[in-house]
């Protein structure tokens, strides 16, 4: 993939000299020309933030009305149509989802974002931990079935859990790992893409450190710790912010894996809330329950948007 | 860059262990699944798990001569299709005009990448709800337009329902990368083009648009991949397949097959012919990312 590098690419293009004059001009000028714009075209720039601003609104109002609908009774939700401006209810339904979930065969929503959260740091962390090693392994050792190894890998990305459904829910229950958190992370660890993305990144660091650290007498651990993990921090960070997400959001396995209520992820939660029909849904506080469900993964994109950007190209590549 | 490093550590046992931990996951949760669904997929067990009988290739035989598989290959085919041509198409115009108003289009970014982090179960959740035909505020204006609208009986409504949540959640990714698939075109050439005197429409269907499609195969190929398979939360927390099997697609065929129906030869070749799929789709997309880097 060469699609990356995108800003800074943009940001280093050489202008010609007609805009390197341009920016000497006072700000008030410049604006009427905005830099990098090839011509000024008014109406097209009214056009595309009139498209833009649509495009926001159809992305933001599922999310909006789901707002909304949390901050109001059951009641003021089922009166079709419901109003599209908050209610006052906001602070008595996020308590009640957090300490007594929505529904009659609910676990607090708080148990649940507890069972998201332990899967979703278990999964990032044990995908980058095995990854780096693996990596480590195969970039800095000639061992034999080294392409065996490599290969293997490589071959998970063409077996995506959905495809291999009943058997690998044997293989977990033969285990006995039904409602656990073994059961609900280890399957999903390893990881091709991460392993290649870190293979990608050791083959750029220089030789002259690893011939400078056998020569002052560290071993390969001791190169490891020292001297890869802390030039992979960038890509660790990357890879956390998409895997988290990954985590956080897995849907299938857990719906399979567990089947004790105090075990449910919060995406399952949401799932056995609805299952009873209309009636008996309380969708004020399914509503709540999503936006909790929503909150940490958008927490991380917004708050590690460089990296989270950068994880998505990168482990494309 | 070097595939190969020059400079490398001694040592008889380091390697193996470094590796062990992920070969072990991937042998014991991939490979041995994997195997057994192929294993499977050749075999006739009787409702009681008591005998098992080996059939060949009875089990695709009958698949392909079941008209309900059949029915599921298709709407896969019209939902991947949907999902794929309309993600596409929307977020490329997105990305197109972002890529046009330099000011503010990290802002315009910022609230356009939120999707990503939802959950396609979530996703689900939330169109179903607004589409709900009694409390739905969408449903609710469809209705005021004279719009016949119920996607819990209705199997196009409910299919159009699940192909707009699909395309929703996935707006996000496909426009990061239009985005600097657009960026990354040189400045110079789209200027040539205009003191040529080529307008903004002629510039983006002869220069962008052609120097934009490794991005679009690209992402024509990811979103396909999404569509077969992490739907599957859209899927099951939306319609569960209905109504009347029109959502079912292959993936959630699997699932209900084989976790609720418990036809385990069945689901097991399901899953043999799914594993194809991934197949040629991860080579088509490696394939491609090799004639890519000589571009």
């Amino acid at each position: 993939m060469s699609t990356p590098e995108s800003t800074s690419a943009r940001a280093a293009t050489p202008r010609g000299p007609w805009l390197i004059l341009m920016n000497l001009l006072p700000d008030a000028w410049r604006t009427r020309v905005p830099e990098g714009m090839v011509e000024n075209r008014p109406l097209l720039s009214l056009v595309s933030h009139v498209v833009l601003a649509i495009g926001i609104a159809i992305v933001a109002l599922p999310l909006y009305v789901t707002f909304v609908a949390s901050t109001q009774t059951a009641e003021q939700v089922l009166n079709a149509p419901m109003s599209l401006l908050p209610g006052t209810h906001l602070i008595d339904n996020y308590t009640a989802v957090l300490t007594h979930g929505a529904g009659e065969a609910s676990a607090p929503v708080g148990r649940m974002m507890l069972n998201s959260l332990v899967t979703a740091l278990i999964i990032a962390f044990g995908k980058i931990v095995i990854s780096l090693l693996s990596a480590f392994a195969i970039v800095y050792f000639r061992f034999p079935f080294r392409g065996l190894a490599f290969w293997m890998i490589f071959v998970t990305l063409m077996l995506p859990v959905e495809v291999r459904i009943l058997p690998t829910y044997k293989v977990v229950s033969d285990l006995h790992m039904i409602n656990t958190y073994a059961g609900l992370t280890v399957p999903l660890i390893a990881s091709a893409t991460a392993t290649f993305l870190f293979r990608q990144f050791f083959l750029t660091i220089p030789d002259e450190l690893a011939e400078a650290a056998r020569i002052d007498g560290a071993g390969p651990m001791r190169f490891f710790f020292d001297v890869v993990v802390p030039l992979s921090r960038p890509n660790i960070a990357a890879l956390f912010v998409i895997l988290f997400i990954y985590g956080w959001n897995q849907y299938l396995w857990p719906l399979l894996i567990t089947t004790d209520e105090e075990m449910y992820t919060t995406v399952i939660g949401i799932k056995r809330m609805i299952s009873g029909g209309d009636a008996a849904t309380d969708w004020n506080l399914v509503m709540a329950t999503a936006m909790l469900a929503m909150l940490p993964p958008a927490l991380v994109v917004l708050l590690m948007q460089k990296w989270f950007v950068k994880g998505l190209v990168d482990s494309e590549k | 860059m070097a595939s190969e490093k020059r400079v490398r550590f001694k040592s008889g046992w380091l390697p193996y262990a470094l590796i062990f931990p992920q070969l072990l996951i991937t042998i014991v949760f991939f490979f041995w699944p994997a195997g057994q669904a192929l294993i499977q997929s050749l075999l006739v067990e009787d409702a009681f798990g008591a005998s098992t009988e080996f059939v060949w290739f009875d089990n695709f035989r009958e698949l392909f001569n079941d008209q309900n598989y059949l029915a599921s290959f298709k709407v896969t085919a019209i939902f991947s299709v949907l999902v794929a041509g309309i993600g596409l198409t929307v977020s490329l115009v997105l990305a197109a005009f972002a890529d046009r108003v330099l000011r503010g289009a990290t802002f315009y970014k910022t609230l356009l990448i939120w999707p990503y982090a939802v959950a396609p179960a979530i996703a689900a959740v939330l169109w179903l709800f607004l589409f709900n035909p009694t409390l739905g505020i969408l449903a609710h204006w469809m209705r005021g337009f004279g719009i016949a609208w119920n996607p819990l009986l209705d199997g196009d409504d409910a299919l159009i329902m699940v192909v707009i949540a699909a395309v929703w959640k996935q707006i996000s990714y496909n426009f990061l990368f239009f985005l600097a698939g657009l960026q990354s075109i040189p400045k110079s050439l789209i200027e040539a083009a205009a003191i040529d005197g080529a307008g903004p429409v002629k510039r983006f269907a002869t220069i962008v648009f052609p120097l934009l499609s490794p991005t679009t195969f690209f992402l024509l190929v990811v979103n396909i991949v999404y569509a077969f398979f992490d739907t599957f939360g859209i899927i099951d927390a939306s319609t569960s397949g209905g109504p009347a099997k029109a959502t079912e697609i292959l993936v959630y065929k699997v699932y209900a097959d084989g976790f609720k129906g418990l036809d385990l030869g069945g689901s097991a070749a399901q899953s043999v012919i799914l594993m194809a799929i991934v197949v040629t789709l991860t080579v088509v997309q490696f394939r491609y990312v090799e004639r890519k880097v000589q571009y």
